[in-house]
């Protein structure tokens, strides 16, 4: 062959001339199975070791019990601790957490479908690039401070109360906060408080899959309804919704285990009655049960559980 | 003025931005009519079936549906029912429930649900469906679906956006008969947007053909066809040969046309074509023979030759270059030839054609192409 011949002729090139990457390329080409394990691979030992395997700790500890006069944790296999878990004040617990989750997970979603839908619907590129902001911003600085900054918002003293009292609506925070169960000595330390920041910093949770749930019905299927007949209100109702639900299902499957679990909110703004996640605090430190703590933690896994074969016998996800 | 219109537009100008598409159009579509429109991408359909469906209103002039002005009145309470151009059925309901969607809307009995879903879905042919999602149906079946939808509530005109667009070629023939029965059968004023012309002239009573926003010219297929009213619209609509040349003579009906080096053709006459004047000639390729003798008074005698013969089935394609270098088509149907066409290649031969079948088409004088 001659000198001149074009580096680009394929063709012409044997095999043996081939640049190695070339090669590798062609080698993995034809065994698309390796390249799957080659991705795969460090993800899925990654969620195996770290994340499966304490779940599995997790559960295992819940079944080892506490010697009541040693303090010392019986590594023998027992339901003695789910025992220790069915009593009155904490399943009493348990209610209380759950019912707060569903409250919080209800309004959230009623709060962020009208914000959703105008970001979906009408907000230009840039508006809406300006709310996904304003939506992710809170999430940019610490939970921590921003439950704390509730705290200061909501207290006696707080700004929030000052504007109450401007808009002479003091009487009506009163008889709110003399209610039984949700009220309190002020809303910083009240459910009433505590459901406006769960509330807070949960929406962002919901919005975004509703926002992206909305975004993909595609606007013909709206003209449709409307070509059928349907007024503004009926399009919503029978087709908007719908298929907004998997959304809907999305954020509310992170706002209510996020309340499940969370601590911060309820040992910052509640009061002497715990929620799970404190149960767990108090008994991973001070009671140091940590068999009991476990078992505490498998609840709320059982109930996200109960929700999800829920929401999916609703028929949830069938428009995905 | 219109009492026997089922859709009137008056002027109907829709501006987007930057983008005019449509411009100032009037169409008069009569009761139980098959309208086509025709055109390339682009050219304004869907936006015309928009605005009359209330999706879009229009920037200037106004729709009438059944000679009432539709100023801003909403989609829901309008008489006409839309087929999408991607069908757009409803995905988390079954075929069942799509198409009792419009009756469920005006609060009709249950009853009276199951039985007019029920006559609908037989019309299309697609009983014992009812069950299914749209996701489990076939292209061809989701087609059907929709236009159940839209005539189960008997609309006063049905709007259809290339309800055929997305179907093979057999299917679609076969789905353009049923349709055009169908259409038949119930008498609903059918709007129909294709860009495919012999679509719109196997299906349609009339045929409006536009191009960037304008309406060039309504008519039958045949008109459209036969006296095609501008040169865009003979090149759109079938195969044509298109010859430039200068009209050098016209005698009462017949103007005749120089192409380079004294070749003359004749044309019937048409408005405005003067002595001078740069014409496009038109003929269709059927129109044209081969002769081995000049043919007789009336028509036209031009001599070509073959540079390639194609064969398509139920005719052959002959390709002739004049000597000015214009390629010309020759379409003959493959019935006995006096010559095997196949020998012809590279042969001189003699075409004629009668002269009522060419067209003639004025060239935009520079003036005329400033304004335009
Ligand atoms: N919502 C819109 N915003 C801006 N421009 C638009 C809009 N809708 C249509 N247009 C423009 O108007 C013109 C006509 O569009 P239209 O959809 O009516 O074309 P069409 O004839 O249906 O084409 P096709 O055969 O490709 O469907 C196009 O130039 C298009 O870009
Ligand atoms: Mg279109």
């Amino acid at each position: 062959m001659s000198p001149t011949r074009p580096a680009r002729d394929r063709d012409s090139q044997g095999p043996e001339e081939r640049p190695v990457l070339l090669r590798i390329a062609s080698f993995l080409y034809l065994r698309p199975s390796l390249v799957l394990a080659l991705l795969l691979g460090p993800p899925l030992v990654w969620m195996i070791v770290v994340y499966l395997g304490s779940l599995v700790f997790l559960l295992i500890q819940s079944f080892f019990s506490l010697d009541p006069f040693t303090g010392q944790v019986i590594r023998v296999l027992t339901l003695a601790t789910y025992k220790d878990l069915w009593t009155p004040a904490n399943l009493d617990i348990f209610f209380r957490t759950a019912t707060m989750a569903a409250v919080v997970t209800v309004t959230t979603a009623v709060l962020a479908f009208p914000l959703a839908y105008f970001m979906a619907r009408y907000a230009s590129t840039r508006l809406k690039t300006v709310l996904y902001l304003a939506v992710l911003l809170p999430l940019w600085s610490s939970y921590l401070v921003r439950v704390y900054a509730w705290r200061l918002i909501l207290a006696k003293e707080g700004i929030l109360n000052w504007f109450i009292q401007q808009l002479d609506l003091t009487r009506v925070l009163d008889l709110l906060l003399r209610a039984p169960v949700i009220g309190g000595p002020s809303l910083s330390v009240s459910f009433l408080g505590m459901f406006i920041v769960f509330v807070y910093v949960w929406l962002p949770y919901m919005i975004l899959p509703v926002q992206a749930a909305l975004e993909r019905v595609p606007r013909s299927l709206l003209e449709a309804s409307g070509d059928l007949g349907a007024r503004p209100g009926q399009t919503l109702r029978h087709v908007t919704l719908p298929l907004a639900f998997p959304g809907v299902i999305a954020g509310s499957i992170f706002t209510f285990s996020l309340t499940l679990g969370d601590f911060v909110v309820p040992y910052s703004l509640g009061n002497s009655s715990f929620f799970i996640g404190q149960a767990v605090l108090s008994l991973t430190g001070t009671a140091f049960n940590i068999p009991l703590a476990a078992a505490f933690t498998v609840v709320p896994m059982g109930i996200m559980a109960f929700y999800l074969v829920g929401a999916r016998t609703l028929g949830a996800f069938d428009a995905l | 003025m219109s009492g026997g219109n089922a859709v009137e537009l008056s002027g109907v100008t829709k501006i987007f931005g930057e983008v005019t598409a449509l411009d100032n159009i009037s169409l008069e579509i009569g009761d139980g009519e098959f309208f086509s429109l025709l055109g390339p991408s682009g050219c304004g359909k869907t936006t015309s079936l928009r605005l009359i469906a209330g999706f879009e209103m229009p920037t200037a002039g106004e729709v009438l549906i059944g000679g009432r002005a539709m100023g801003h009145i909403p989609p829901y309470q309008r008489p006409v029912n839309t087929v999408f151009q991607n069908y757009a059925l409803f995905p988390h309901m079954t075929v069942h429930e799509n198409v009792a969607f419009g009756l469920e809307m005006q609060h009709i009995s249950r009853q009276d649900i199951r039985q007019q879903v029920g006559e609908a879905l037989e019309m299309v042919r697609l009983p014992g469906m009812e069950k299914r999602r749209p996701k489990q149906l076939s292209g061809g079946q989701q087609q059907r679906v929709a236009l159940a939808r839209a005539l189960v509530n008997r609309p006063k005109v049905l709007l259809l956006d290339e309800p055929l667009g997305a179907l093979d070629l057999k299917l679609r023939k076969a789905m353009q008969l049923e349709l055009k029965m169908l259409q038949d059968k119930v008498g609903i004023t059918f709007i129909y947007v294709t860009h495919d012309q012999e679509e719109a002239l196997t299906m349609s009573d009339r045929i409006a053909v536009m191009d960037h926003g304008l309406v060039l010219q309504v008519g039958t297929p045949h008109e459209i066809y036969e006296r095609p009213a501008t040169r865009f619209v003979a090149d759109f609509i079938g195969e044509t040969n298109l010859i430039p040349g200068e009209i050098v003579a016209i005698n009462r009906e017949v103007a005749e046309v120089e192409l380079a080096r004294g070749i003359r053709l004749k044309a019937p006459m048409v408005p405005g074509a003067t002595v001078g004047r740069s014409v496009t000639l038109a003929v269709r390729p059927e129109r044209i023979s081969l002769a081995a003798a000049p043919g007789p008074e009336g028509m036209n005698l031009i001599e070509a030759s073959v540079f390639e013969v194609v064969y398509n089935g139920a005719t052959t394609s002959i390709l002739l270059r004049l000597e000015s270098g214009i390629v010309l088509t020759v379409r003959q149907p493959n019935i006995a030839f006096a010559v095997e066409p196949s020998d012809l290649r590279e042969q001189r031969v003699r075409l004629v054609w009668p002269i009522e079948a060419s067209s003639l088409f004025m060239e935009k004088t520079p003036v005329e192409q400033g304004k335009a």
